[in-house]
């Protein structure tokens, strides 16, 4: 092979590379944050008897869970200003990725709802709480936590997602990273250092999701 | 016309086709402590969740206090209540269940908390110190901080009582709160409901505990398809029962055991 390993070329652009992983993480943060509001109500309206909640929510899920993310993105960016609705690249891919996370974590609530045993509605009924009070009290509560460790591995995949926006020219650390390496020709350094900044990123993420889970485990 | 702490009129009751309560007509007085026996089936348990509106019922009325429970007529029209009121009126009523169901996230101080702060408005200082009055009531003031996961099933069951009895309800409902314990833990549950009974407390109870009944009541309802088929003061309908189905119904119950 003759190829001699040379990250120097890297290092110097290192800089670039912590502030593209630093938008990943705000793009990831930022449309998990939003992903998980409209996953929490779209899961609600999932298990709701009422069809006129359940009915759109059920197809909005079907809808994104069945469509590439890449797609998603694309279509976001290029297809929504011909219908008059253009957002800047950062904003439209934070808000293509909050909808897929909702509909992914709307899933991933809606198992997390459905475990949670009917007496203790019924236990909070019976002492006088409105429904909303039940919801926000106890069930979403209670729900978080039977979640948190398929949350967990949702949230890495959404974070692992955000090099998607590559492909609309976002800055993130995927960006970041073929720049350096069409400006250094250095390809395997810099995606060993890219990647390597994923891994360790990931192991991050999920080592404070296990620690919120420790810290949120219902003593036995 | 004395004024009734209960009044239950042709209460009916189905699910789908079938028809649970057919006609159920009950009153209750202050201070009464009713138990309700009968077979698996009969329609005491689906009794005791219309009047709380943990169930919904088609036919006839339910009064605490003469206000009307879960149900108006406008314009000769029977609607339900909008949830708001019938949230208040819920918590007119405690109900112990059988399963205890204590919120499990929730210490034993925080589940009797929860609906003091939330219901009744009160501060997080004023909720603590009445949790911690009930908790002691029921003997487990030092099991305070205890989570649910942490205690027996007795002590669970004794928490869930501390926290409807905290909402200081007109009515206590127990649906049979002994049925999931172990039989050693049966005893500590009673004791506190017996204890209870004895303050004053007016208290409706679905139990298959017969000679708890017995002992603890004033009042026994025989529930037999849906319909009431036998009341009175516990030495009558025990020693003397009127009809042959309480009669076969209490040979096989644990009081005919004994």
């Amino acid at each position: 092979m003759g190829y001699t390993l040379n990250f120097a070329a890297v290092w110097r652009s290192f800089d670039l590379l912590l502030e593209g992983l630093a938008l990943s993480l705000a793009l990831a943060f930022g449309a998990i944050l939003i992903g998980a509001a409209i996953g929490l109500f779209t899961a609600f309206c999932l298990i709701s008897k009422n069809g006129f909640a359940r009915r759109p929510a059920g197809i909005y899920v079907t809808i994104i869970r069945n469509t590439p993310i890449l797609v998603l993105v694309l279509f976001t960016y290029f297809a929504l200003p011909q219908l008059g609705f253009r957002l800047g690249k950062i904003e439209s891919f934070i808000f293509t990725l909050a909808l897929y996370s909702g509909a992914y974590l709307a899933e991933v609530f809606r198992a997390g709802l459905l475990s949670i045993p009917v007496g203790l509605r019924e236990a909070g009924l019976a002492i006088g709480l409105t429904e909303i009070q039940i919801r926000t009290s106890i069930i979403a509560p209670l729900m978080f936590r039977n979640v948190l460790p398929s949350l967990s591995s949702t949230i890495i995949s959404l974070f692992k997602d955000t090099s998607l926006a590559a492909a609309i020219a976002v800055p993130e650390l995927t960006f970041e990273a073929r720049k350096i390496n069409v400006e250094t020709f250095r390809v395997i350094e810099t995606w060993i250092v890219a990647s390597c900044l994923y891994v360790i990123t990931c192991s991050i993420l999920a080592a404070l999701m296990r620690a919120l889970e420790r810290r949120l485990s219902v003593p036995r | 016309m004395p004024n009734h702490l209960l009044e239950i009129r042709d209460l009916h009751k189905s699910y789908g086709d079938v028809e649970v309560l057919k006609g159920v007509d009950c009153t209750m007085a202050q201070g009464d402590v009713i138990s309700i026996i009968g077979s698996s089936g009969s329609g005491k348990t689906t009794m005791l969740r219309c009047i709380n509106m943990l169930e919904e019922f088609q036919g006839g009325s339910i009064s605490i206090d003469g206000e009307e429970i879960g149900y108006e007529t406008v314009g000769g029209q029977r609607r339900r209540k909008k949830e708001k009121e019938i949230a208040r009126q819920r918590a007119l009523t405690g109900m112990a269940f059988q399963q205890f169901n204590l919120f499990p996230h929730m210490s034993a101080a925080r589940n009797v908390m929860l609906g003091l702060m939330k219901v009744k408005k009160l501060s997080k200082d004023e909720a603590r110190s009445i949790a911690e009055k009930w908790l002691d009531r029921v003997g487990l003031r030092s099991r305070a901080d205890h989570f649910p996961g942490q205690l027996s099933g007795g002590q669970q069951q004794r928490v869930a009582i501390a926290r409807a009895i905290a909402m200081n309800p007109r009515l206590m409902l127990f649906d049979e709160v002994t049925s999931a314990l172990d039989p050693e833990l049966v005893n500590e549950v009673l004791q506190v409901i017996k204890s209870l009974a004895q303050d004053g407390m007016s208290m409706l109870l679905v139990t298959h505990e017969m000679r708890f009944a017995y002992e603890v009541s004033n009042r026994v309802i025989f529930m037999n398809q849906g319909r009431i088929g036998e009341e009175g003061n516990p030495r009558e309908m025990f020693h003397k029962p009127k009809s042959e189905r309480l009669s076969e119904f209490l040979k096989t119950s644990s009081f005919g055991e004994r």
